[in-house]
């Protein structure tokens, strides 16, 4: 897996828990190293010895560590520039929901070793979507929950989200926009920095 | 416009927010919605257009003649105003038969080239500046995501390279003393030599070091020589490398130094310091040195022969043993037929390994 996938759970958890409670995770997993560097790629198991430490450190359900870990990567401020390069997809919630299709594409373009999973987005009204999300790993999915559930905050709308369930590799996410403007949102400069 | 809306506008204002519809007199008609953005509120339908930009490429009279006459061609524009925003553009003829109304006006296009960054920042751009098309939001995209990738593998290149710097700290130093050891000195001496910068070489030994070793034992040895390091260290300058090449024997290297006097005092004053007495679990240890110099600058150069010099240090540093310890000897031929070959020492001298 992606150092920069890796990188960014252990800056959820310190970030949220703190440095001990990384030391401890880190501890658990059994891993010879206490940093992920985000420009080195690791063993596949690796990332999954630290996902199931982080679920037993935390207490929490494997599913909800990584929706937390979707929804940190995008409200947190120290991870402003990927919030950033999320916004570049469309002017509205509705236009970033279609632009997913392209993440794995844009993904590359910056990071050109980054896999990212397949995405799709199918539209069955103006306000009713399903996110369909294949990837040979499994869990990518509820990391897109958090993600998501942030972003619209970020866009302001407002959104039910449902995870249907992960069959061979293909997770479904149920996305009912309730309200397109539901509240201002934060702001989004072109310009980096201008904020 | 003037003289009526011309249908053209509407299509325009859509396709190309950016572009500017100039009539048959050079002044402005209609401006595309993103272009009253670089005038904040003030006035831009009536102006000059060639009061607005400057045209900086290709030459022209400024006469709409030869305005006209650089139709198709890139144009490099400059706002004439803070910020001085760089534009280019390109421009289309109107019909002449008033088709498209405006006849003898043109129609430029403009947009920002590299400038945009700046400009965005400038003016306060937004997405619905561009048109829908316009590659700007991803080449913004692009820039920042490349930016914080570059980021990432610029902090990963420092680590890296502290690491490789502890690594050969570590190689390079002498783990008892803290000096450097003999690879390090090896180094520094070929560096000199390519570089043909002269400098002094002092091999020293220290006097009466076996007999602390046997008498007090090897812990006392091992304080005995951090003790002399130390003692060493503050007599020498900080681009001078002091080295501990074998047991109690180390090589000073005094870069830049071509006077056979000013290397003596500094070995006499090392050897000063040596003989200062060490506390060692209540007992005192007193040693001394004895040093042989030779110096680059009385060897041809280039092509330093450093076996040779060192091989001579070594000899006026037998010399000064054989002449009672405890001081400074510079290398002179004469030596060389008083010592035995150099080969016949006990210990791993440095010019045997270099």
């Amino acid at each position: 897996m992606h150092g920069l996938i890796n990188r960014a759970i252990e800056r959820f958890v310190r970030d949220t828990y703190g440095r001990d409670t990384w030391g401890q995770l880190v501890a658990r997993a059994d891993i010879d190293f206490t940093e992920f560097e985000s420009m080195l790629t690791y063993e596949d198991e690796v990332t999954e010895q630290v996902l199931e430490a982080a679920g037993t450190v935390l207490g929490k359900p494997r599913e909800e560590v990584l929706e937390d870990i979707g929804t940190y990567l995008v409200s947190h401020p120290k991870v402003e520039a990927l919030r950033r390069l999320l916004r570049f997809g469309g002017v509205d919630f509705t236009e970033f929901l279609h632009s997913l299709d392209d993440l794995p594409g844009r993904a590359r373009l910056a990071v050109a070793n980054l896999d990212m999973p397949d995405l799709e987005l199918r539209e069955h009204g103006s306000l009713s979507f399903s996110l369909i999300c294949r990837s040979p790993k499994v869990g990518f999915g509820h990391v897109l929950i958090g993600l998501l559930r942030a972003m619209a905050d970020d866009y302001g709308a407002l959104v039910m989200l449902d995870h249907k369930g992960s069959k061979e590799g293909t997770e479904i996410i149920e996305v009912r926009l309730l309200a397109m403007e539901h509240t201002s949102g934060r702001r989004f400069e072109l310009s980096a920095g201008a904020a | 416009m003037k003289g009526g809306q011309s249908p053209l506008v509407g299509l325009l204002d859509t396709l190309c927010p950016m572009h500017v519809l100039v009539d048959a007199t050079g002044h402005i008609a209609h401006a595309g919605p993103t272009l009253f953005k670089l005038r904040a509120g003030r006035a831009l339908i009536g102006i000059r257009f060639l009061e607005l930009f400057e045209l900086k490429r290709p030459r022209h009279d400024g006469t709409m003649a030869s305005l006209r006459g650089l139709a198709g061609t890139k144009l490099h524009l400059q706002l004439r105003e803070v910020p001085r925003t760089d534009v280019k553009g390109v421009l289309a003829l109107m019909p002449e038969d008033a088709s498209m109304g405006l006849p003898g006006g043109v129609i430029i296009d403009l947009s920002f080239g590299i400038s945009v960054l700046d400009a965005i920042r400038d003016f306060g751009l937004t997405s619905a500046d561009f048109a829908a098309t316009d590659l700007t939001i991803e080449m913004l995209y692009l820039i920042e995501a490349k930016t914080a990738a570059m980021e990432a593998s610029h902090m990963l290149n420092l680590r890296l390279q502290g690491a490789k710097i502890a690594a050969e700290e570590k190689a390079y130093t002498d783990t008892l003393t803290g000096l450097r050891n003999r690879r390090a000195l090896e180094n520094v001496l070929q560096r000199l030599v390519a570089s043909e910068q002269d400098f002094a070489l002092i091999h020293l030994d220290l006097d009466y070091f076996k007999a602390v070793n046997d008498t007090l034992g090897h812990a006392a040895g091992d304080h005995v020589l951090q003790q002399a390091a130390k003692q060493m260290l503050k007599e020498i300058r900080g681009d001078d490398v002091l080295a501990r090449v074998g047991g109690d024997e180390f090589v000073l290297i005094l870069a830049r130094l071509t006077d056979a006097g000013r290397a003596h005092d500094i070995a006499s004053r090392l050897i000063a310091q040596l003989e200062e007495p060490i506390p060692f679990n209540g007992k005192t240890c007193r040693i001394s040195g004895s040093a042989g110099s030779a110096l680059s600058c009385n060897y041809p150069q280039p092509g330093l022969d450093l076996a040779r010099m060192m091989e001579d240090a070594d000899i006026a540093l037998y010399a000064a043993k054989e002449a009672g310890r405890g001081r400074h000897l510079t290398y002179g031929p004469e030596m060389r037929r008083a010592a035995p070959p150099p080969v016949a020492r006990d210990d791993g001298s440095v010019a045997a390994a270099i």
